[in-house]
């Protein structure tokens, strides 16, 4: 999947994530977590997960976190990258 | 360093305090008298009503290197410790102690006399920014974290010698009664500050609320106040109390309150006498509403409710549920109303609350307590003063005083805080030792210790999912994950002192 404009999904509610993309040349991940120090490994593992699974090889993608879990990770995730391409 | 019996490591000596490491919840005995503050003379015509803070400061005979005495009943709205800490500083006082009940973040406008040396101790469990500030390297205060029947108990001890207690009074004539429930800053009763005027050296009332003597009804009377000072406000009246503390309506809590009401059910105490205690979190006042319906239903007439009282306890002993309600600080506005009107909500100090070393406490005399939890790990320990991300955020309150006293300690939790799993198989700090906790009541199930497993079967039978311990922590980690651990640096900045003055656990910085 080609990212080709900037898009966003989720919210900064507890519990929840913002996710932002935009294009790209390369692959970044950043990611802000209130569980940063508890989950961040695991967090960034399941971005990936996503990632590879729509195939997409060129972003930038940043997200806020507010504690959310593994499966509203995917939800918004996915959401925002089908919204960019 | 030495292995508490809850498995901390805990320094023998800290800032100069010898420790001793925690053992039990009942074995430690009292020895010899307890403290005695100097006898005082007022004769006929002597005047304790002064001018102004200053005055009273300059007449306490403060001086570098005491203690001062405060109170929380004022909450997040007080500014009566605020302005002695100002005038303080300003008459060139340093290394002064704070022992309060509880810092709160409105006192966040100590830092600076933190940093310049005015304040050197803090004896109270802290919320805020001062807490994380000391929590991350970027302040540097020694903390003591104690329960309110430990307060008391370390008053009596000596362990705190306050040299001036500064009672922050709603209502309050020019010989010195207190009346905690009359005024513009009205907080209901002020049961922390009972051993302040027992045993401080010199006893100061701040009041915004000058009356004709006599005041009444007495909370704290004219024996033990010293001096009394008439200032423009206490605080803001609207952070004092709630306006109200309300039962929850998520389905979360509701759930959690329903099972927590059938662990009361069928435990065989909800009957004739019983005696209550819930923390004011929706959750627990959940489990009220459930508790009291069952009373209803079933014409039960409960013998006292006590601890933080809320409107839903006023509720319950107007209705006739509850035959007392016992209160060391009024939590919402109906509360507060209720100290004046009813003869049976009583006001009780911290000492007849949950002081182990009287002659016996309230807390002895509970049926159940209802109690709320950040981290419970597989002991049944509970943590209630640090965050996840291990900063200290909280005082411990009445949560281990009750804890011990009661038949029946209920833990209330949902499973999951924003991905952080409440039980886990270790929590970051210890304010709650597990053996004095009987239960524990999630969304997805009830954990029971070893004194009630013989309610899981009737549990059962009431469609109530009964997990051990470990199986419910192995559940919640499957939706979770397991988290890292929080790192630490070898800094100790504050200690988890238990009722009796032996240590729990301590507060190390947090690394990074």
């Amino acid at each position: 999947m080609r990212i080709n404009k900037k898009a966003q999904a989720g919210t900064m509610q507890s519990s929840d994530l913002i996710v932002f993309v935009e294009p790209a040349d390369d692959l970044t991940i950043e990611i802000e977590s209130t569980v940063q120090q508890q989950f961040g490994h695991l967090i960034e593992t399941r971005i990936k997960q996503v990632l590879k699974r729509l195939s997409v090889e060129q972003c930038r993608i940043m997200i806020s976190d507010r504690g959310a879990l593994d499966y509203a990770i995917d939800a918004r995730v996915e959401a925002a990258l089908r919204r960019a391409n | 360093m030495s292995k508490n019996s809850l498995g901390r490591e805990i320094p023998d000596i800290w800032r100069g305090r010898v420790l001793r490491p925690y053992r039990d919840p009942f074995s430690v005995q009292p020895e010899g008298p307890r403290v005695a503050r100097p006898i005082r003379r007022v004769n006929p015509g002597d005047n304790k009503l002064l001018g102004s803070l200053r005055e009273a400061i300059e007449a306490s005979g403060l001086r570098d290197g005491m203690t001062i005495g405060a109170h929380h009943h004022l909450r997040n709205g007080d500014q009566v410790l605020n302005s002695v800490v100002k005038e303080i500083a300003a008459m060139g006082i340093r290394d002064i102690g704070i022992a309060s009940s509880s810092i709160h973040p409105v006192h966040e406008v100590l830092i600076p006399f933190i940093r310049d040396g005015v304040i050197t101790r803090i004896e109270s469990g802290v919320n805020g920014r001062i807490s994380r500030m000391v929590s991350t390297g970027q302040l540097d205060v020694p903390i003591v974290t104690r329960t309110h029947g430990g307060r008391g108990r370390a008053m009596m001890c000596g362990d705190i010698k306050v040299d001036v207690a500064f009672v922050g009074a709603p209502t309050c004539d020019e010989y010195g009664n207190i009346c905690a429930s009359k005024g513009p800053s009205a907080c209901g009763v002020v049961g922390y500050s009972h051993s302040d005027a027992d045993y401080a050296d010199c006893v100061i009332a701040v009041t915004d609320n000058l009356v004709p003597y006599p005041a009444f009804p007495i909370s704290i009377p004219q024996t033990k106040v010293d001096y009394v000072v008439q200032v423009d406000s206490l605080g803001d009246p609207s952070k004092i109390v709630s306006t109200t503390t309300r039962v929850t309506t998520d389905p979360i809590g509701l759930q959690i309150a329903k099972y927590a009401a059938t662990v009361i059910d069928l435990s065989g105490l909800l009957k004739t006498g019983f005696s209550f205690q819930t923390g004011a979190g929706g959750a627990s006042l959940a489990t009220a509403a459930n508790v009291r319906d069952l009373m209803r239903k079933r014409g039960i007439v409960g013998s006292f409710g006590a601890g933080g009282i809320t409107g839903y306890f006023v509720d319950m002993l107007e209705e006739g549920l509850l035959e007392a309600l016992f209160d060391v600080q009024s939590f919402d506005l109906k509360a507060v109303a209720s100290v004046g009107r009813n003869p049976a909500h009583i006001e009780m100090s911290a000492d007849m609350y949950a002081n182990p070393f009287n002659a016996g406490c309230v807390v002895n005399r509970l049926d159940c307590v209802v109690l709320g939890a950040r981290e419970i790990d597989t002991n049944f320990n509970v943590n209630v003063n640090t965050e996840s991300d291990g900063t200290l955020n909280g005082n411990t309150g009445g949560h281990a005083d009750t804890a011990a006293g009661a038949k029946l300690a209920i833990v209330v939790a949902p499973s999951i805080r924003a991905r952080l799993p409440i039980v886990r198989d270790e929590v970051t700090t210890i304010s709650t030792p597990g053996e004095t906790i009987d239960a524990i009541v999630t969304e997805r199930g009830v954990a029971l210790n070893s004194k009630y497993q013989a309610l899981a079967p009737d549990l059962r039978r009431r469609g109530i999912p009964v997990k051990s311990i470990v199986e419910l922590r192995d559940e919640i980690y499957g939706i979770t994950g397991a988290p890292r651990p929080i790192e630490f640096t070898d800094n100790i900045v504050g200690l988890v002192e238990y009722r009796d003055g032996t240590i729990t656990d301590v507060i190390r910085q947090v690394k990074g």
